[in-house]
């Protein structure tokens, strides 16, 4: 997955763990079963509207709030190919190495995008907008070997023989 | 090279002579929270191990807190998957004795512990001098497994705090004018540390109620020097400091904070975020439906004493339901023992057994559409109390309980 596009979406700052996915819908049986209800504070009908491999393009301090694991599992569920933000709030950063969502870090992009558009991320180098590009910074090996693997445990038992 | 407490912290922890911000370093964990937000997620996953084990079940404390007593047949799943797999493995386990966070502080955290909680507020821990962070059920896992994790040295952040809060001024109301200062994301992946004259002033509650909120402001962990009011505390619940740390006079901070006691005022958190803060005063006569008083930022003894002062010989507004949510069963025991409970019956508020409760939108208060709660609770996300459209203020258990008697946001010199 070193190169890939993908149809944006777009949101603000401070998109937080509630938004992302309320407690309301965290009873639910699976991370499947939330999905549909994935940002409904602020979008009820977005998580319908995302398609496999499309990204999202967010503000600062993505993720902030609640340690709940759920939140980085259902953006994955919804088939979001990876969260491109300002910052991202620390423990869903960790959350989404080990759940194997990639996040990736950009200053500028989210405020010359708009929605529907298009974006090529070049992995370790660079994201492309109509012409554009952006440098971004590069994750470690060992990182991405986790994302990779779609996660810590599944890269465990990759590591153990067991997938 | 001088190091800051956190530093201090982890070079213990990984049995290292120094570390500075940016190394990463496998460590090892004094202590495992988790509670029923995700403990049922980290069981599903230990049973896909090959070699399924605990490194220390003594590490290991399980709080049942989010959803007590059951409100469904699913979280009654959740918990008994959870109850059922603590006593196979004899883990420490608690159900209906409190939030997390407050039973943690009563029964087992130390200064100089490193400690990972399947929670965000688990920096809590800092008023000891112990370093908490919170982490989700996958690296909860992990560290349950090998006893170990990673661990990014955080920068520092230092707030030096001088003089005393005024009369009527809580220590919710100094951390919250705090994150509105530095902002929702202002120390993001950052240690805050608090020291100073100022601090020998606050009291082992304030200092929770400080360091637990430290993570809105996007902070890794929360952290205060060691004291005689730490050590009487510790004391107190029959423990002993692991270590005492102070940063070092060269020790390296991002920034240093100067911060008057004596100059903060009551505030308000407006919805939806937390770092919304204004002077309480700009708030008034803001409607609302309910208040609540309780969670593990605000419902220890010393706030509901706050509240049963202002509230004695008064009524809550006809239109209003005040929860009173005591945080811990310790706590309750207290607040029984001392009739605050009965103060708070005898005006019409409604008291609960200790739990999260609505300040995470779940179990019980939670408020519906257009509906506006002011609360003692941690956050004040859009939804985050119940209906997508409702709306929360946060603000002290003065400010809350005298709103609860106005019907409508009011400050304890008004009632």
């Amino acid at each position: 997955m070193d190169k890939f596009s993908g149809k944006i979406w777009v949101l603000g700052d401070d998109i937080d763990t509630d938004i992302i996915i309320p407690t309301e819908y965290l009873a639910l049986e699976t991370v499947n079963d939330m999905a549909p209800y994935a940002f409904s504070p602020l979008r009820p009908e977005l998580a319908g509207q995302i398609k496999e491999g499309d990204i999202i393009v967010a503000g600062k301090n993505f993720g902030c709030g609640s340690s709940r694991e759920q939140a980085p599992e259902i953006i994955k569920a919804l088939g979001i190919k990876c969260v491109i933000a300002k910052s991202f709030a620390r423990i869903f950063f960790r959350n989404s190495i080990n759940n194997g969502l990639l996040l990736i870090e950009n200053e500028q992009l989210r405020d010359v995008v708009k929605e529907g558009d298009e974006v090529t991320v070049t992995l370790n180098e660079s994201i492309e907008y109509k012409g554009q590009n952006f440098p971004i910074a590069s994750l470690p090996d060992n990182l991405m070997d986790i994302i990779n693997a779609g996660g810590l445990v599944k890269a465990m038992r990759k590591l153990n023989g067991l997938d | 090279m001088g190091m800051t407490i956190a530093e201090k912290i982890i070079a213990a922890a990984a049995g290292v002579e120094e570390v500075k911000p940016g190394d990463i370093h496998t460590v090892e964990l004094d202590r495992l929270m988790s509670n029923d937000g995700t403990t049922h997620l980290t069981i599903d996953m230990y049973y896909k191990l090959k070699h399924p084990r605990i490194a220390d079940v003594n590490k290991l404390v399980w709080i049942v807190d989010h959803n007590v007593p059951c409100d469904s047949v699913k979280t009654a799943a959740s918990h008994k998957k959870m109850r059922d797999f603590a006593k196979e493995h004899g883990i420490t386990f608690y159900e209906g004795a409190g939030v997390c966070h407050q039973v943690m502080m009563e029964n087992h955290v130390t200064s100089g512990e490193l400690i990972f909680g399947a929670d965000s507020h688990t920096c809590a821990y800092g008023a000891v001098g112990a370093f908490g962070t919170g982490v989700g059920c996958t690296d909860y896992l992990y560290a349950m497994v090998t006893g170990k994790s990673w661990l990014l040295v955080p920068e520092t952040l230092r707030f030096n705090l001088t003089g005393k809060l005024p009369e009527g001024v809580y220590a919710r109301d100094l951390i919250l004018t705090i994150i509105g200062q530095i902002g929702a994301n202002g120390a993001n992946y950052m240690a805050m540390e608090f020291g100073g004259e100022g601090l020998k002033t606050l009291d082992m509650s304030a200092r929770i109620a400080i360091c637990n909120l430290c993570v809105e402001a996007g902070a890794k962990t929360a952290l205060m020097e060691v004291d005689d009011i730490t050590r009487a505390y510790l004391k107190e619940h029959g423990r002993k400091p692991k270590h005492e740390f102070t940063s070092d006079a060269d020790a390296k901070f991002a920034k240093v904070y100067d911060i008057d006691l004596s100059k903060i005022k009551p505030i308000v958190a407006k919805p939806h975020f937390v770092d919304s803060v204004v002077d309480a005063k700009e708030c008034v006569g803001t409607h609302i439906d309910e208040a609540f008083l309780g969670s593990c930022n605000n419902g220890r003894i010393e706030d509901l004493r706050v509240g049963a002062e202002i509230l004695k010989d008064k009524k809550v507004h006809p239109l209003v339901r005040f929860l009173v949510v005591p945080a811990s069963a310790a706590v309750y025991e207290q607040a029984l023992e001392e009739g605050l409970l009965k103060i708070f019956m005898d005006a019409g508020a409604i008291v609960m057994n200790p739990n999260c409760s609505v300040c995470w939108g779940s179990c019980q208060g939670v408020i519906g559409e257009n509906e506006v709660l002011i609360s003692t609770g941690t956050r004040n996300f859009k939804g985050r109390a119940g209906h997508k459209d409702s709306f929360v203020y946060l603000a002290s258990a003065a400010t809350v309980t005298a709103s609860a008697i106005k019907g409508e946001i009011a400050t304890a010199d008004m009632v």
